[in-house]
């Protein structure tokens, strides 16, 4: 792959015709992954175990709008012909709920300390998109690449095999292209495949990728092929209506702190947290203490929490953010504004999930614009 | 390395400060955690009581010793109301330490105002601690405590032995005082003018209630303090104290990390607007 100078060479695509997507789901069996994707649950499109390809959504697209979700029958055999479910690839990395450790007290008094850490099985992941490979990027950079390393996540993230599909049908909500998280994936997968009617132009992203895919025995995509995934992609781009500036608003948000918006939009507002869960970005959690019944030993917990939540800014006998104007704020000038000093970028990649996923249907997008008004 | 994981720690002495304050001393049972445990004055520890939890406690002992760890606490909770209650020999989980600390090694050769509010300001204990015991090596020290009213105000033999000391000064404030009070009775910044401070010759650390810190801020780069010669430690809800829970946040700042010392104008832009 390598040529004399060292660089890697540009490996041309191949094709993987949709009937043989099951010998992908083998061969990464074999290669001791256990396959999860995407599958249509209680109405929703939600990741879950993967045996079969005839498992995928084929035919199901979804409709979402601000606070609005539900999918729909669509022409045609395509599996991946929608946009995004609720989760992102967040809770199977960082875990809604997990111990972290436990304490047990010795007969002598003493303390021991034990940590919980997961067992980590290789997990392959099929389907992921664009906006939550730019989102597990930052949550790398979160709990990987700072000061401390969380071996949580760490442990999870090391087993991860990760199968992109290119959006070809953005939703309603999806603003990726402004935000440049997608609709393409373009780094952080092993393979990014584009669905064309027939099969898949596949793409490959990392070594071990490479000798799964030879295993295939696949024919190169042909030129045709390629150029159709790439109009394909252009047009879900284009086809995205809404939009959020990548650049910092820092500046613009808090110049913008007494804005009149802030009380408007807590008054629609629920302060329910639905946007920071299903937000693949968000990463507050709660550290909690469960003591087993008889004392002995006591389980050191986390789960995930939200700066909408009373007791996130609470300290004895204080919350400093004691109502949801102050809260939303909190969110929004995090997420456009610090995010740029905390990672270098914005904390939004633009997949639209706290849009359609607001009972109330908040739009981010339109309350960033209206708050920084012409400097968005 | 698991960053979470706390060590076991023993009480090795407790003092009873007053009703809702006491000091625990500790040392880490563990000769090799021991051994790599390095702190600076003003860092702070996660301290875990079984079966309640975790709290940050500022370090108050000198870093001289690094092996006896000396935490003031003050009650406020189930868990510090727990840790008041141990005994020596009793054993609680101790990360750390973390965060960063004050700026002595600029300070040095200076003088040291230290300005503080409220019950006990653990993190400004450590500056004068540590000022103290290398006395030869700073100007003059200033120690200006505000209080609400006059019972609350702790230490009133320590008062009395740093003012004792030489090119040590000591004025006290409180809103409300009592009979034989023999401080001044308003607020903390009315003292400021009996400090006669040298501005470019000083180095401010603050820490207790923001609006207190407020006033002292503008009180002080009015009379010409330059404002990255003052230091405030914050305080903020905090729970992991590595910068991934997210808590701690204020502004673009993890309290836990970049803090919960700050110079100023790290904290200027946002410093006094509520909700932050
Ligand atoms: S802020 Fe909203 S649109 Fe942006 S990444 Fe989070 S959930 Fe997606
Ligand atoms: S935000 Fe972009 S990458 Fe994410 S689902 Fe929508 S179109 Fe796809
Ligand atoms: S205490 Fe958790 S991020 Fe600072």
């Amino acid at each position: 792959m390598n040529d004399p100078e060292g660089k890697p060479l540009e490996e041309a695509p191949l094709f993987l015709p949709a009937s043989r997507l099951q010998h992908l789901l083998d061969a990464l069996v074999r290669a001791g992954f256990r396959c999860i994707g995407p599958r249509l649950r209680d109405g929703a499109i939600v990741y879950g175990v993967l045996d079969r390809a005839t498992e995928l959504p084929a035919g199901v697209t979804d409709i979402q709008a601000p606070g609005s979700y539900r999918v729909g029958r669509t022409e045609g055999p395509r599996m991946f012909a929608w946009a995004n479910g609720p989760q992102a690839l967040k809770p199977l990395l960082f875990s809604p709920h997990e111990d972290l450790w436990h304490a047990e007290r010795r007969l002598d008094g003493g303390l021991e300390f034990i940590p919980d850490l997961p067992n980590a099985d290789p997990l392959a992941v099929i389907g992921v998109r664009a906006c939550d490979l730019a989102a597990l990027a930052l949550h790398d950079q979160h709990f990987l690449h700072g000061a401390y390393a969380d071996p949580y996540y760490a442990r999870r993230r090391s087993e991860l095999f990760l199968v992109a599909v290119n959006c070809s049908h953005p939703a309603a909500t999806c603003f990726c292209a402004s935000t440049g998280d997608g609709p393409c994936a373009t780094c952080g997968f092993d393979i990014a495949l584009d669905e064309l009617d027939d099969g898949f132009v596949a793409t490959c992203g990392s070594e071990r990728a490479h000798a799964l895919l030879a295993g295939l025995d696949l024919a190169p995509a042909t030129p045709e092929q390629v150029s159709e995934a790439r109009r394909q992609s252009e047009q879900a781009a284009q086809a995205q209506t809404r939009h959020l500036p990548s650049r910092n608003l820092r500046e613009a948000l808090f110049a913008n702190l007494e804005n009149p918006r802030w009380a408007e939009v807590a008054e629609r507002c629920l302060s329910c947290g639905n946007c920071t869960s299903v937000c693949p970005t968000c990463f507050c959690h709660r550290e909690q203490e469960q003591p087993s019944l008889d004392g002995s030993s006591s389980a050191h917990t986390r789960e995930w929490n939200s700066c909408f939540a009373r007791d996130h800014s609470y300290i004895h006998g204080l919350t400093f953010r004691p109502d949801t104007r102050t809260r939303y704020r909190q969110w929004l000038t995090h997420k456009l504004g610090g995010w740029h000093d905390q990672f270098g970028r914005s904390g939004c990649v633009g997949c639209g999930r706290c849009i359609t996923w607001c009972p109330v249907g908040i739009d981010i997008t339109e309350e960033a614009m209206a708050i920084c008004g012409s400097r968005t | 390395m698991n960053p979470y994981l706390p060590y076991e720690a023993e009480v090795v002495e407790r003092v009873q400060e007053s009703k809702s304050i006491v000091t625990l001393h500790l040392r880490l049972t563990d000769a090799a955690a021991r051994s790599t445990y390095h702190f600076a004055p003003g860092q702070f520890n996660m301290v875990y009581l079984h079966g309640a939890g975790e709290v940050p406690i500022s370090i108050v002992s000198d870093p001289h010793d690094e092996t006896i760890l000396g935490h003031t606490i003050r009650i406020v909770g189930r868990v510090t109301g727990g840790l008041a209650k141990l005994q020596p020999g009793d054993r609680v989980g101790l990360r750390g330490p973390y965060g960063r600390g004050w700026p002595l090694q600029e300070a040095l050769g200076h003088d040291v105002l230290v300005v503080t509010g409220g019950l006990g300001c653990a993190p400004v204990v450590a500056v004068i601690n540590y000022v103290i015991l290398r006395r030869t090596f700073f100007g003059k020290l200033t120690i200006i405590q505000g209080v609400k009213h006059s019972d609350d105000l702790i230490w009133r033999e320590r008062y009395t032995y740093w003012r004792s000391l030489p090119n040590t000064q000591v004025l006290i404030a409180a809103d409300h005082g009592g009979p034989l009070w023999p401080w001044h009775v308003g607020l903390v910044t009315e003292v400021f003018d009996d400090a006669r401070i040298v501005p470019e010759r000083t180095f401010v650390m603050m820490c207790g209630p923001e609006g207190m810190m407020h006033a002292g801020v503008k009180n002080l780069t009015g009379r010409g303090v330059a404002e990255d010669h003052i230091y405030l430690s914050m305080e903020r809800n905090m729970q992991c104290a590595v910068g991934h829970c997210g808590h701690c946040q204020y502004g673009p700042d993890f309290v836990c990390r970049q803090g919960p010392v700050f110079a100023y104008p790290k904290l200027k832009a946002l410093f006094g607007v509520k909700g932050f």
